[in-house]
């Protein structure tokens, strides 16, 4: 782990929490967007950051949760999320 | 009026391409609320509405609007000497322009109605669509009349450019990728609908429709969003969702504000790769899809029934999106005495 490495800037990266609070996420991890009429599926890790998201955490607060649960350093759990983050705004048009 | 008598055009069925008629009349006929009698009208003795006795209590061939408005009413006036028609329900684009001239004899008859007029119909017709979308605040892709074939040939000195979209008067959109094959469906388009043909700038993105009974006076009544999931060959939505999109309601509520559309109509448009929305088509009927309302919760061919015969309409639920159709062929049988009897006397009692 990298203990100097520094977030990249929410706003640029994560969708906003407002486009994100539309979408119908089940706990079996299916996700329909109302609006686009697009459906996707996430996995157990995906449901977790998505609830985050929809609750407005910023990136470093985002990190920081999921850095207490996961053991991988900052630097791979940043990028898994800015990819993961990548992909939802995709689907969502944001 | 308690059990209307409610005669619906529209009852041919191809997997590929479905008329909206059996699926208004299912509408209908499905609804607690509805006691009255159901007539299919079709131009074709294989078109399988005429032969479906769990949606039509009656079915009748007409003469194609081809044939004149003369030979239409005659055909239409001895059905309802026989059927006792109370409200008509147009479902076919083709047949839109005769019903709405032939809407003097309708009242004539006491056959009830809610149509257009022959200004708002030509107001949403393809080559003025620009016009209107731009009146409406919405983006449309450039159509442009075309009369020659030549000018698929030439075409890029007037700043087109292939794949486009080669469409008939009423029905068809052909993708073309070349001169020759423009050319090719600009004949085969001509051949069917007539001409003008008409050449749009081709949108790419996803399909998203609207359908929706206006009052005309400008408001949008019971409006149900879909977004195709799966379409035939003919680009017709074989699967779809239920959307809602506020961005989509006004846009749509602007089109039918700005021509005070009366009726049903369906409201085509491609968002495209910049989430933006580009009017394709304004359909002036009922869509082959409009079950899905019932599906909804919003069974607007009902709602239309009850407008036309001054009822009240009740407080639709809100929209809900998230909820799918899928389509699927179904073989009706059908016996070689009911098959003569549409045949041989252009029709038959099926209840």
């Amino acid at each position: 782990m990298n203990e100097h490495h520094q977030p990249s800037d929410s706003s640029a990266i994560l969708p906003s929490a407002q486009s994100l609070r539309r979408l119908a996420v089940s706990e079996s991890g299916f996700v329909f967007d109302p609006v686009s009429g697009h459906h996707f599926t996430v996995n157990e890790t995906g449901l977790e950051i998505l609830r985050h998201l929809q609750h407005e955490k910023d990136l470093p607060e985002l990190l920081e949760l999921l850095s207490q649960e996961y053991s991988v350093s900052a630097r791979e759990l940043e990028r898994d999320v800015v990819e993961f983050a990548g992909m939802l705004r995709k689907f969502i048009g944001d | 009026m308690t059990a209307p008598t409610v005669a619906i055009t529209g009852m041919n069925a191809q997997p590929d391409n479905p008329g909206p008629g059996v699926s208004v009349a299912r509408c209908l006929k499905e609804s607690p609320e509805f006691s009255g009698r159901i007539i299919g009208l079709g131009y074709d003795a294989l078109d399988p509405g005429l032969y479906l006795r769990e949606y039509c209590d009656a079915a009748y061939m007409l003469p194609y609007p081809s044939a004149g408005d003369e030979a239409f009413i005659k055909s239409l006036k001895a059905i309802h000497e026989v059927e006792g028609i109370d409200v008509i329900i147009p479902c076919l684009d083709a047949e839109l322009p005769g019903m709405v001239r032939l809407t003097p004899q309708f009242d004539e008859m006491g056959i009830r109605y809610l149509m257009p007029t022959p200004g708002q119909l030509q107001l949403r017709n393809k080559d003025r669509l620009p016009d209107l979308a731009d009146h409406a605040g919405i983006q449309c892709p450039e159509i442009k009349s075309v009369s020659q074939v030549g000018f698929f040939y030439n075409c890029q000195e007037e700043g087109w450019s292939y794949p486009l979209v080669v469409k008939g008067l009423f029905y068809g959109a052909s993708i073309v990728d070349s001169a020759d094959e423009a050319a090719d469906t600009f004949r085969k388009t001509a051949a069917q609908w007539g001409y003008p043909v008409l050449v749009q700038r081709l949108v790419e993105g996803e399909e998203y429709n609207l359908t929706a009974v206006c009052d005309g006076s400008g408001n949008m009544l019971g409006e149900v969003m879909m977004k195709k999931m799966a379409v035939t060959d003919k680009g017709k939505a074989w699967a779809g969702v239920s959307v809602f999109d506020q961005t989509l309601y006004d846009a749509s509520a602007a089109l039918i504000r700005a021509i005070n559309w009366r009726g049903p109509l369906e409201v085509e448009v491609m968002r495209d790769n910049h989430g933006q929305y580009q009017l394709i088509e304004i359909n002036p009927r009922f869509p082959a899809w409009i079950y899905l309302s019932v599906g909804v919760g919003r069974n607007l061919p009902l709602m239309l029934l009850q407008l036309i015969l001054d009822q009240a309409t009740g407080v639709l639920p809100e929209a809900q999106p998230g909820v799918l159709f899928i389509r699927h062929a179904v073989e009706t049988i059908v016996s070689q005495a009911e098959f003569e009897s549409v045949i041989m006397n252009g029709g038959q009692h099926l209840n």
